[in-house]
């Protein structure tokens, strides 16, 4: 008996050293090319062009600053593009999106089960089937180098709505609207004043995957982002790609990277938790 | 009287649901249903521009469909071969994130191993879905590139004489574009099918334990059979991504598919129709095509939904 209890032991803390193995080895695979980026981005040019080292170069604030006044790839400017992009696009998602699930939920209304099955439906269709006309339109109308046309849209974002839906579903009671119409508070103000609290977490979280897509984004506004000064991150990305680079500093080069993914990961660090707990809530009811 | 009170009610309240609903649809109609039709209505026009002369709109029935779908010169069908391409990186990333993502999840989940420091690992696990996709491209190609540090390191180990250029290869390119995929999803993946995983009845595994099942019986009686919803549902939506591919290739390859076009996937064709001749007619035709595929791949998705929804 004593003996296999001590065979039961030693399977089980065999099989702990194993997971943890596996999952310290993924980790270590997901940091490395973060930690490899924040290195490379410390050496100089000559550095870079020597010998291989997984060291720290000393020349971090260098690179910073040959970066960060570059006039061929103005990177201050296109952060800024992306932020107000970015910071404007999850405002606008989550409100409305927040705002249209609170109209779907609360009221009976005729048309209400079509509105839901229509906006579940539509949910999957992939952005650039419109692409085609979205372009088409815009070019037209003399819209391009516009960055509020890639924050309007936002308006209809069918899975934020649904994710809004979810959550209004289990934390809303209908009491608690009827009550506040009692005390003779309007619909809108209803909605502003008490529910909107309320979903505070859900629009939380929806307002940083929302950001998150934006600042990443880099299909649509490449194509319509033509002019120098309105261009985001993502295309002075690829711009870097495109030039001659074995001409560039590798360290400038290093440290645009390096800008272009800090944002997200400063914000990451500090939400982590409630970021993670937003990726499935929004899709499949666990 | 009560009752006729509470009706009126519920009626004189609807006008304020549509008036909340009103700038989702608006905005959908606007910015999307519009050039929805659009896009359509272009697939039946030859439409483009040659330098700077334009050409169209002239009607062209079907005529974009079967230009898209007949081989050229040699023999190709270049939209087959781009969405192959595409699928082919796809399943080669996907493969390891989903068998990781299931062992991760089942390690994260199980009760005997009972895992410490589970929040830090997975907040570094996702981690790489959050990186901006086109400045990680741009990173992997500057390592790789052949003057990049990974070719002075393999030089400098004695590896290899003198360094190779790995992006201007067939499998080296689609095996790292297939990695940068597997390394930015399979956090996702895992932290999707944990949350299934925790949704399934925990008495079940406890009257597997008492009855003396091991690990192994109870993953494959169990587990993953009751994952099945949410395993599909993941694994269609992944698919429905890996046809949608496009920063990583784009910025490895500089938009080009190098070698010969063999990392080009089918957003980069439609790209490449939009942004240097304007050619809406086959940009048009090729969305409808990538549309009625997507579709058919959504229903699956939006039935399971559905059913979930209406438990």
């Amino acid at each position: 008996m004593s003996n296999q209890n001590k065979k039961a032991k030693f399977s089980l803390i065999l099989s702990r050293v194993l997971a943890y193995g596996v999952v310290i080895f993924l980790c270590v695979l997901c940091l490395f090319f973060f930690v490899l980026l924040i290195l490379m981005s410390s050496k100089s040019n000559s550095q870079l062009q020597g010998a291989f080292t997984l060291t720290w170069g000393g020349h971090f604030l260098e690179n910073l600053k040959n970066a960060w006044t570059d006039v061929s790839i103005n990177i201050p400017r296109g952060m800024f593009n992306s932020l107000i992009v970015a910071l404007c696009s999850a405002l606008i998602t989550t409100y409305f999106s927040a705002l249209t699930a609170y109209g779907v939920h609360v009221y009976n209304f005729k048309m209400k089960n079509v509105v839901f099955t229509f906006i579940m439906a539509i949910m999957m269709i992939p952005s650039q089937v419109s692409a085609v006309g979205f372009i088409q339109l815009a070019y037209k109308f003399g819209l391009t180098n516009k960055l509020w046309l890639l924050i309007v849209p936002g308006i209809a974002a069918p899975v934020v709505f649904f994710y809004m839906k979810q959550y209004l579903e289990s934390v809303l009671p209908i009491e608690m609207v009827e009550a506040a119409r009692i005390d003779g508070s309007n619909e809108f103000r209803i909605f502003n004043e008490i529910v909107l609290p309320i979903m505070k977490p859900a629009v939380a979280v929806q307002m940083i995957f929302s950001f998150v897509s934006s600042w990443n984004n880099f299909f649509m506004p490449a194509l319509l982002l033509t002019k120098k000064e309105y261009k985001t991150v993502p295309i002075m990305i690829a711009q870097l790609r495109s030039a001659d680079y074995s001409k560039f500093d590798m360290g400038k080069v290093f440290m645009f990277i390096l800008l272009a993914i800090l944002p997200v990961m400063i914000v990451y660090t500090i939400l982590s938790k409630s970021i993670i707990k937003g990726v499935t809530s929004g899709s499949v009811k666990g | 009287m009560a009752k006729g009170n509470k009706h009126r009610k519920s009626v004189s309240y609807a006008k304020w649901a549509y008036i909340f609903i009103a700038p989702f649809f608006i905005s959908y109609i606007i910015f999307t249903l519009v050039p929805q039709a659009l896009t359509v209505y272009n697939s039946f026009f030859e439409n483009y521009q040659n330098g700077l002369q334009q050409i169209g709109p002239n009607f062209v029935g079907l005529g974009n469909y079967v230009k898209l779908l007949t081989p050229d010169k040699a023999g190709t069908i270049d939209f087959l071969r781009y969405f192959g391409n595409a699928m082919g990186m796809w399943i080669a990333g996907a493969i390891p994130q989903f068998l990781i993502a299931l062992l991760l999840a089942v390690l994260f989940t199980s009760a005997r191993l009972n895992l410490k420091g589970q929040g830090i690992a997975k907040t570094i696990i996702y981690m790489p879905n959050l990186i901006m996709a086109s400045a990680f491209s741009m990173l992997i190609f500057a390592l790789f590139s052949n003057v990049g540090p990974i070719n002075k390191w393999l030089v400098a180990s004695g590896i290899i004489e003198k360094s190779f250029d790995f992006l201007s290869y067939k499998i080296p390119v689609r095996t790292i574009i297939a990695f940068m995929n597997f390394i930015m999803w399979f956090g996702n993946t895992t932290i999707v099918l944990m949350a299934g995983i925790m949704g399934i009845d925990q008495s079940l595994f406890e009257s597997a334990n008492i009855d003396g099942a091991n690990s192994v019986h109870v993953f494959f009686d169990i587990t993953l059979p009751l994952l099945m919803p949410i395993l599909s549902y993941a694994l269609i939506t992944s698919l429905i991504g890996g046809i949608q591919m496009f920063d990583v290739p784009q910025v490895i390859s500089n938009g080009k598919g190098t070698p010969n076009m063999t990392s080009t996937t089918v957003i980069m064709m439609l790209n490449n129709y939009l942004s240097t001749s304007k050619n809406y007619g086959m940009a048009g035709a090729l969305s409808v095509m990538l549309f009625i595929i997507t579709g058919i791949l959504s229903m699956f998705v939006y039935r399971m939904l559905a059913k979930q929804y209406k438990k």
